[in-house]
C-alpha cells in the first residue's frame, strides 16, 4: 500500500483556510499532492451532501477547514459545520465507510504552516485507513 | 407538525438489501420542517445508501424524488407514470405518507425510512417536543394553553399529582410538570377560577380508544 496517494478534498473557507493554503504556497511549504482544495464562502455553507458526494465520486477523505472558534466571519458557520461533520462521522461509521475519512479543522488565514501540517497529517491518517472502500469494491467487481 | 427521525442505518440497509433499484421518496411537509425526510435528507440518505452498497459490491440505483405532500392522493398520483421502473419505494414521509403510497401502488413494496414520532412543536433549532396527542376533544381553552394530555405523563385532568416536585415531573428532572405550567399560566392570565373547576372524566372515545378515526366533511366532498 506504500504507493497509495490518497485523494483528499478540502472544503476551505475563503476567510481562513483557503488563504492559509495560499500562504503555505507562498512559503513554499510542501503538502501532499492528492489534496484538492475547494473554496467555499464559509464552512457553514458546506452541506453534508457535498461531503458524501465527494466520497461517492472517489475521494479517499474529506477535510472541512474553517475559521478558529469565535472567529467565523458569519458568526458561527464553522461551529455549525463542526456539528454536521460529527453527525457525518457517525453516519459513515454506520455504513462501514469509516468516520475517520472526514474531519473538521480550524485555522486562521495566516497559518500557512498549520494548513500544510494539517493536510499532511490528515493524508497520513487516510493512508493508514487505505483507499476509499467503494474503489476497492469496484476493482474487485471488475 | 408530525415529527419523525431517520431509522438506524442498519435497519435501512437490511430493508433495501433485496433490491437493486429503488425510489427514495421524500415529503415536502412536516418531515421537511423537522429535517427527517425532506429533499435534503433524501439526498443524504440516497448518497449514504449508494456508498454503502458500492462498498458491499452490490450497487443500488437510487432515484430521488420529493413530493409536495405524500399523504395526499393527488400528489402520490404523480408517481404513476414511472413507478414500474422501481423494485421498491422507500418513503421518508411519516406513516400517513407511507400508507398513502402503499395503498395507491399495492403491487410494490413500500418501506418506511423514518420512525414517525409525535405531533410536536419546535422549541429551538434542532429540538422538537410533543405538544398534541390528537385526543379529539381539545381542552386548551381551560388549561391556559398547555395540554394535560400531551404534556402530563399521566394525562390527568385535575393535577398536579404527588409526583410533581419543584415544577418537574417525577419521571425525569428534565420534564416540566404540565400542571405546574398550567397553574403558572392561569395565574398570569388571572384565570385561576378555571383551575378550581373539577374536570369531568374524559371520554376517550374521541381519541384512539374509539378505534381508527375519520373526518367526513360533506360540504367539501366532490
Amino acid at each position: 500500500m506504500s504507493e497509495f496517494e490518497p485523494v483528499v478534498v478540502v472544503f476551505a473557507c475563503d476567510y481562513c483556510a483557503y488563504t492559509a493554503a495560499d500562504v503555505a504556497g507562498r512559503m513554499n511549504l510542501e503538502y501532499p499532492p492528492g489534496v484538492r482544495i475547494i473554496r467555499v464562502p464559509c464552512t457553514g455553507k458546506v452541506d453534508s451532501v457535498h461531503v458524501l458526494r465527494a466520497l461517492e465520486k472517489g475521494a479517499d477523505g474529506v477535510l472541512v477547514a474553517g475559521c478558529l472558534e469565535g472567529d467565523c466571519h458569519f458568526k458561527n458557520g464553522n461551529l455549525r459545520a463542526a456539528a454536521r461533520v460529527k453527525a457525518l462521522q457517525q453516519l459513515l461509521d454506520d455504513i462501514n465507510i469509516g468516520g475517520g475519512r472526514v474531519a473538521m479543522v480550524h485555522m486562521s488565514a495566516g497559518q500557512g504552516a498549520v494548513f500544510a501540517e494539517t493536510a499532511r497529517q490528515f493524508c497520513e491518517s487516510i493512508s493508514s485507513l487505505g483507499p476509499n472502500p467503494i474503489k476497492r469494491a469496484a476493482r474487485q467487481a471488475a | 407538525m408530525i415529527t419523525a427521525e431517520r431509522k438506524p442505518m442498519e435497519e435501512i440497509l437490511a430493508s433495501v438489501e433485496p433490491f437493486s433499484k429503488i425510489l427514495l421518496l421524500g415529503c415536502n411537509e412536516c418531515v421537511t420542517v423537522c429535517h427527517a425526510g425532506g429533499r435534503k435528507e433524501v439526498a443524504l440518505l440516497a448518497s449514504a445508501l449508494r456508498l454503502a452498497r458500492l462498498q458491499q459490491g452490490a450497487p443500488l440505483e437510487v432515484e430521488e424524488l420529493t413530493l409536495e405532500r405524500q399523504c395526499d392522493p393527488e400528489y402520490v398520483e404523480e408517481l404513476a407514470r414511472d413507478i414500474d421502473k422501481y423494485d421498491a419505494v422507500c418513503s421518508m414521509a411519516c406513516g400517513c405518507g407511507v400508507q398513502t403510497v402503499a395503498e395507491r401502488y399495492a403491487g410494490l413494496p413500500v418501506m418506511p425510512m423514518v420512525n414517525t414520532a409525535f405531533m410536536g412543536a419546535s422549541e429551538a433549532h434542532g429540538i422538537w417536543a410533543e405538544r398534541c396527542a390528537g385526543c379529539g376533544d381539545c381542552v386548551l381553552g381551560y388549561t391556559g394553553g398547555i395540554c394535560p394530555v400531551a404534556r402530563c405523563s399521566k394525562r390527568i385532568f385535575n393535577g398536579p399529582c404527588g409526583g410533581s416536585t419543584k415544577g418537574k415531573c417525577e419521571i425525569s428532572p428534565d420534564v416540566d410538570c404540565a400542571w405546574q405550567l398550567i397553574w403558572d399560566r392561569l395565574k398570569q392570565l388571572g384565570q385561576t377560577e378555571l383551575y378550581s373547576k373539577i374536570m369531568e372524566p374524559k371520554d376517550w372515545r374521541t381519541a384512539r380508544d374509539g378505534g381508527p378515526r375519520r373526518i367526513v366533511r360533506e360540504d367539501m366532498a366532490l
